[in-house]
């Protein structure tokens, strides 16, 4: 089986901090991950390829160059090959753009028969670039996929609800966008770690392709960004210390003053 | 291909349904819809799909609808992507709207990027801001991005519909006017051989730990800081004081304490409750995303840096356990007091 992982790298946001004397993001210093929930599509695909192992793990990202070292942290967990998907053309997509592109390369690829993407990557949580590229590729999707269990060429699935989940048959190929239940992801080996290193990354440009320069980037985008701006902070409110029934007697005078209780 | 702008008229909601009963969020959409389609001067449109749902039609022409697009069909019983993609993005085709709304729920996250595509537009996920610009009439769209660090306001300046997926519990109520009708557009769906690739073979529901956050006016809710799981029966007893809820951070489900469902923040709901309790819970900025609009913000932890103090409306600086029983018993003697 040969499935194709989309993966993507992303700033940790957990280590964001705002500028408070300029309201800007500070970028800098910032690590970059491998996006959470694309590290447990990839543990998923791994985890079919330590039972079959005839299945082929690709991971594919469409980013700059400095993404090829999220591409061998995935090599150093397991993955086959990689491929970036690299070029000036693609700066600034939007969804729309970015899964045009990544649905090319997965055509280029062929013969696929699973794709695996993360629900959403936690720079612009759009939870849209999976079931986009499937749509695409003409390839049933579904989402929010907590279990999967493949039979000949069936995929059994949880799909997480709000309340609960559902289970649903699709044909392959088709495409599944992993949620965090699908598993702990695995830690890269010492000699998976050395392996890494001597594969090599595949990179391919537009060309390579064979798209448009109006097919790619933020040329093809229909979105754009009209301003962005810090969210306003909240004034920093009343703090009690002391002891606990002094403090919540403070408390208590406070919210029957407002008459919040 | 450039598109005739001019030709888009309406604002749509998807009048999100489950078991026969509307999504609070596609409500909360009607009264959003409502204001954007007076301030362009158009009409608001519901668009209701499943299996003998037309009663609904009354409860959204109430909320505000004009006109409601209804498809009813076996097939759209319960929501399946190809089936809903279908029906929508024919009525889409065939009506042009200006503005499509949905739900950001695990059905309106999967539907959005599906549709966006066959129609060929732009889609802006979890707006949390909704305007329209007095002088082009086209719509701003406001969501956080980078985990809520930064907020972005998108606009989809040459492709219509203009789309977005909308926060649940974000948006106002509108008041349910009884006396309010409108028109029915029936639309006729036909489903042919391989059109619904996947098929529903189970349902679980989790209603044992179904907790509706979203309408609760107090919350107390509990982060790793509990320490353990009984953590959450004292949480609970300070939740019935106050006629509300228990709610809780990431951290306290990742350690299996408590079940997702009652999961605060940017992966959770959002949430605007009158009071939220914020008990052992540092403030990162992913839960800080789910909670930060409730109108009082009550913050007990026992370390005086912790972030949740920077948008505490009160802070209480100790140990929850000694601070939440002290509340449970100052509650208990004003109902006393209150008895006389
Ligand atoms: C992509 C992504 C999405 C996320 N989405 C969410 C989300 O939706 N919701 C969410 O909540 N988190 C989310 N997180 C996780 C988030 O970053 C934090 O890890 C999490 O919110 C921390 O939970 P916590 O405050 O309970 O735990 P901790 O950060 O461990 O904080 C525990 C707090 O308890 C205090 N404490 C300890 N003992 C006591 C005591 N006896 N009395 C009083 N205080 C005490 C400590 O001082 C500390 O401040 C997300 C993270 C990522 C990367
Ligand atoms: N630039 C990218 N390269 C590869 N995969 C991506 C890229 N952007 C998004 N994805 C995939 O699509 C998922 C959803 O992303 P998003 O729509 O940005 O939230 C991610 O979890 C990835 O699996």
């Amino acid at each position: 089986m040969k499935i194709v992982v989309c993966a993507k790298q992303v700033p940790d946001t957990t280590e964001v901090r705002i500028d408070p004397v300029k309201g800007t993001l500070i970028r800098e210093g910032v690590p970059s991950i491998l996006n959470p929930d694309d590290a447990n599509a990839l543990e998923a695909a791994l985890a079919m390829k330590d039972q079959n192992p005839d299945t082929e793990v690709i991971v594919v990202t469409m980013g700059p160059p400095q993404a090829q070292y999220m591409l061998r942290e995935c090599l150093a967990m397991g993955a086959d090959s990689a491929i970036l998907l690299s070029d000036r053309a693609f700066g600034g997509a939007d969804t729309w753009a970015t899964s045009h592109t990544i649905a090319a390369a997965i055509k280029k690829i062929g013969n696929v028969d699973l794709v695996l993407a993360g629900r959403q990557a936690i720079d612009g949580d759009t939870a849209q670039v999976g079931p986009q590229v499937a749509m695409r590729l003409g390839l049933p999707a579904v989402t929010y996929v907590q279990n999967i269990e493949i039979e000949g060429d069936m995929a059994k699935v949880q799909r997480q609800l709000e309340l609960g989940y559902e289970v649903i048959e699709v044909k392959l190929p088709c495409l599944l966008t992993a949620v965090k239940e699908l598993g702990e992801p695995r830690y890269m080996t010492i000699a998976g770690i050395v392996d890494a290193y001597e594969k090599e990354i595949t990179l391919w440009g537009r060309e390579d392709l064979g798209l448009d320069p109006s097919e790619c980037g933020l040329k093809a985008s229909p979105t754009r960004v009209f301003r962005s701006f810090t969210p306003p902070v909240k004034g920093k409110g009343e703090i009690f210390t002391g002891t606990a029934d002094g403090m919540v007697r403070d408390l208590m005078v406070r919210l029957k003053e407002k008459h919040y209780i | 291909m450039e598109k005739d702008l001019t030709l888009y008229h309406g604002v749509w909601v998807f009048a999100e349904q489950r078991h026969g009963k509307l999504m609070q969020v596609a409500i909360e959409l009607l009264g959003e819809g409502r204001k954007l389609a007076d301030d362009i001067g158009t009409e608001l449109c519901a668009v209701l799909l499943g299996e003998d749902v037309k009663d609904l039609t009354q409860e959204l022409f109430a909320y505000g609808a004009d006109k409601v697009y209804l498809a009813e069909d076996k097939e759209l019983n319960t929501y399946r992507t190809d089936a809903y993609t279908k029906v929508i993005t024919e009525a889409i085709k065939t009506y042009k709207p200006e503005i499509v709304l949905l739900g950001a729920t695990h059905i309106g996250r999967d539907l959005g990027p599906n549709l966006a595509v066959e129609v060929d537009t732009g889609l802006t996920a979890d707006c949390t801001r909704l305007e329209i610009d007095p002088e082009d009439k086209k719509l701003k769209q406001t969501r956080p991005a980078f985990g809520g660090n930064l907020m972005a306001t998108i606009i989809c300046p040459e492709h219509r519909p203009q789309m977005s997926t909308v926060r649940p519990g974000v948006m106002e109520k509108p008041s349910y006017q009884a006396d309010r009708s409108g028109e029915i557009v029936t639309l006729k769906p036909e489903f042919k051989d391989g059109d619904i690739r996947t098929q529903v073979v189970e349902v679980v529901q989790d209603l044992k730990s179904a907790v509706s956050l979203t309408d609760a006016e107090f919350i107390v809710s509990g982060g790793k800081g509990l320490g353990n799981p009984e953590g959450f029966e004292l949480l609970q007893q300070l939740a019935d004081r106050l006629g509300g809820v228990v709610a809780s951070s990431r951290a306290a489900v990742d350690e299996g304490w408590i079940s997702p469902t009652h999961q605060v923040g940017q992966t959770g709901t959002t949430v605007k409750p009158k009071i939220y309790v914020a008990c052992g819970i540092s403030g990162a900025i992913q839960h800080l995303a789910g909670m930060q609009n409730s109108d009082v913000i009550i913050a007990i932890n026992i370390n005086e840096n912790a972030p949740i103090f920077e948008v505490a409306t009160y802070g209480l600086v100790g140990d929850l356990y000694e601070v939440v029983p002290a509340m449970i018993e100052e509650l208990d003697q004003l109902k006393v007091e209150e008895a006389y």
